[in-house]
């Protein structure tokens, strides 16, 4: 017959959950890390091969057409940052919407955690960790493509690649906080995707200043996460001239919005596992 | 009585106006085996929710190993072990890697949780499915890798909501055996089934559950005793006779109960009863004598059959 011999860890003394409390985010995190390495093929190939296609296409193709210095800028340069959030908001998209909604539905592995000593908070944490664990390396390989096509002039460009991280981040966790509520898929993913994060790529400055909009559409740069985050990205990286307090603007709202979606997620992950 | 490992006492759970489980208390000792046995809806699975300490009850007391779930979730829920009714194994993992992702959540080191998910596997009878995918298992494997991984913090206590529904009757038996291994090692088992034969295999001791509230409690053989005659007749005349029928072997048996599809006599000697039935000139489609079972207590109990 078998035997199950028992854990000595968690025979001799120790307060039972102790480490769990502790560390049960970074339990999460590796778990979801583990279930990436099912598609690390894909997440290298996109990791590589997507700012290699934008920057060649954009810079080298587009911008010859183009050929309009903006704001004392070339045009890769001022396309460059706003590529490189929106790379971070590509693997928010990805990572926080789909998984989120499998670990509560079709794959509900959240249940599982939770049965185990760990919180909503922590599982939230855990996601978080684990998106950006794939999340920096990803705008990195893309800031590094970048200074290959001489696309930033400025050595404080380098603080880009924390600027997009923040940006996915705090997209990333409202869209988190969003999907944790939803019971029944009517394709609401898809949704996000093409009436939420497709519009915000296309009009939060990526391609033109917001300015060349007309002022009934400016609205949506004004609280897109990564019209913020690329403005805040151009002055690191160009120098781009905008007030100081605009500025800041960028810097305290991708902050707000980010804890704002942290909070509410794990609000939304607790409520759920215990109802 | 040594101490118990879990108390309720008038356990109630509402969701708005409905009470899924209206005020039900018992205990349950260590390294003994517990059933909670009534028909889909009754309230085990909510039930099960809250001795697990994911869901917060709405009055009543409950301890678990002499803590308050809902101020000491994640110090009982290191200490239990739970196989939910639907099975949540990370269908993105290996099988292998399922187990070790899991014993991590309880802080169990890399390299001791490598060597206790070998030894689950083989408790399991999956070591040769190690690097399976989850999904290409069969649903008895399925199950029996998510008590593997429920044992793999070596709970003191063991939740099995429905363990074996849906599982075709070989798939059952090896999952019994299993459970069985576990009682005799001391492992403190909570189950719920609306399965009457699961329940005697398997349970020391179990409550009927019916709407939210505890009908009875006790041993299987006590239940049996106490709510139910030694031998039961079933007999079948064809549904549209059955009523008719049952007219006619009035008196016969200790008590009768007429089903759609069949009647049913109690009493002490089933055999005779038969002859007795036959001897009245009635001649039924289908005969059978067997033992009393809990599905004969519950019918009792409750006037519905456990199964509908």
């Amino acid at each position: 017959m078998t035997t199950i011999n028992p854990v000595p860890e968690l025979v001799e003394g120790r307060s039972p959950g102790e480490k769990s409390r502790r560390w049960g985010s970074f339990y999460v995190a590796e778990h979801r890390l583990y279930a990436m390495r099912a598609y690390l093929q894909t997440l290298l190939v996109t990791g590589f091969g997507n700012p290699l296609l934008y920057l060649f296409g954009l810079g080298v193709g587009l911008a010859r057409l183009v050929n309009v210095p903006v704001g004392g800028a070339t045009y890769l340069e001022f396309v460059a940052p706003a590529l490189l959030a929106a790379s971070a908001v590509t693997v928010a998209g990805e990572e926080f919407s789909y998984p989120v909604l499998m670990g509560f539905k079709w794959n509900p592995i959240f249940f599982g955690m939770n049965a185990a000593p760990l919180s909503g908070l922590q599982i939230v944490n855990g996601m978080i960790i684990s998106v950006f664990v794939r999340m920096f390396p990803t705008v990195g390989v893309y800031y590094a493509f970048m200074l290959i096509f001489g696309a930033v002039p400025r050595v404080t460009g380098v603080l880009d690649i924390l600027v997009a991280t923040l940006v996915g981040m705090s997209v990333g966790v409202m869209i988190m906080a969003y999907t944790a509520t939803i019971t029944e898929d009517h394709g609401q993913m898809a949704i996000i995707q093409r009436f939420i994060l497709m519009p915000m790529f296309l009009f939060s400055g990526t391609f033109f200043p917001i300015t060349n909009l007309p002022i009934y559409l400016q609205w949506i740069g004004w609280i897109s996460p990564l019209w913020h985050g690329t403005q805040l990205g151009r002055v690191l990286s160009y120098g781009l001239a905008e007030p100081g307090w605009l500025t800041l603007v960028h810097v305290v709202y991708l902050i707000a919005l980010a804890a704002t979606g942290w909070i509410l997620a794990a609000r939304h992950f607790t409520k759920r596992l215990n109802s | 009585m040594p101490e118990a490992v879990i108390t309720a006492s008038l356990l109630t759970k509402k969701y708005k106006d409905f009470a899924a489980v209206d005020g039900i208390s018992f205990e349950v000792a260590p390294g003994e085996s517990f059933g909670l046995l009534g028909p889909n809806g009754a309230g085990k699975s909510t039930t099960m929710r809250m001795v697990g300490a994911v869901s917060t009850r709405t009055s009543g007391d409950l301890t678990i190993l002499g803590l308050d779930p809902d101020l000491h979730g994640p110090e009982i829920r290191a200490q239990l072990g739970v196989v939910p009714q639907a099975d949540n194994l990370d269908q993105e993992l290996r099988v292998r890697d399922n187990l070790i992702v899991y014993g991590r959540y309880f802080g169990i080191p890399r390299r001791q949780v490598a060597k206790r998910a070998d030894e689950l596997l083989e408790f399991a009878q999956l070591s040769d499915r190690a690097k399976s995918r989850v999904d290409d298992l069969s649903g008895g494997m399925k199950r029996r890798l998510t008590i593997a991984r429920a044992l793999v913090n070596d709970p003191r206590i063991l939740l099995l909501d429905e363990p074996t529904t849906g599982l075709d009757p070989q798939a059952r038996h090896i999952l019994w055996d299993r459970l069985f291994r576990l009682k005799e090692q001391g492992t403190t088992l909570v189950l719920t089934t609306h399965y009457m034969d699961e329940a005697e295999q398997l349970c020391d001791r179990l409550v009927v559950v019916d709407k939210g509230k505890i009908m009875a409690e006790g041993s299987p053989a006590a239940l049996i005793k106490q709510y139910s005659t030694r031998e039961v007749v079933e007999v079948r005349f064809g549904s549209e006779k059955n009523a008719k029928v049952a007219k006619l072997i009035k008196g016969i048996g200790d008590r009768i109960e007429v089903l759609p599809d069949r009647i049913l006599i109690y009493s002490d000697n089933g055999e005779a009863e038969l002859s007795e039935i036959i001897k009245r000139g009635l001649n039924p489609i289908t005969s059978l004598v067997r033992r009393s079972s809990l599905e004969d207590v519950f019918l009792r109990l409750t006037g519905r059959s456990l199964i509908e």
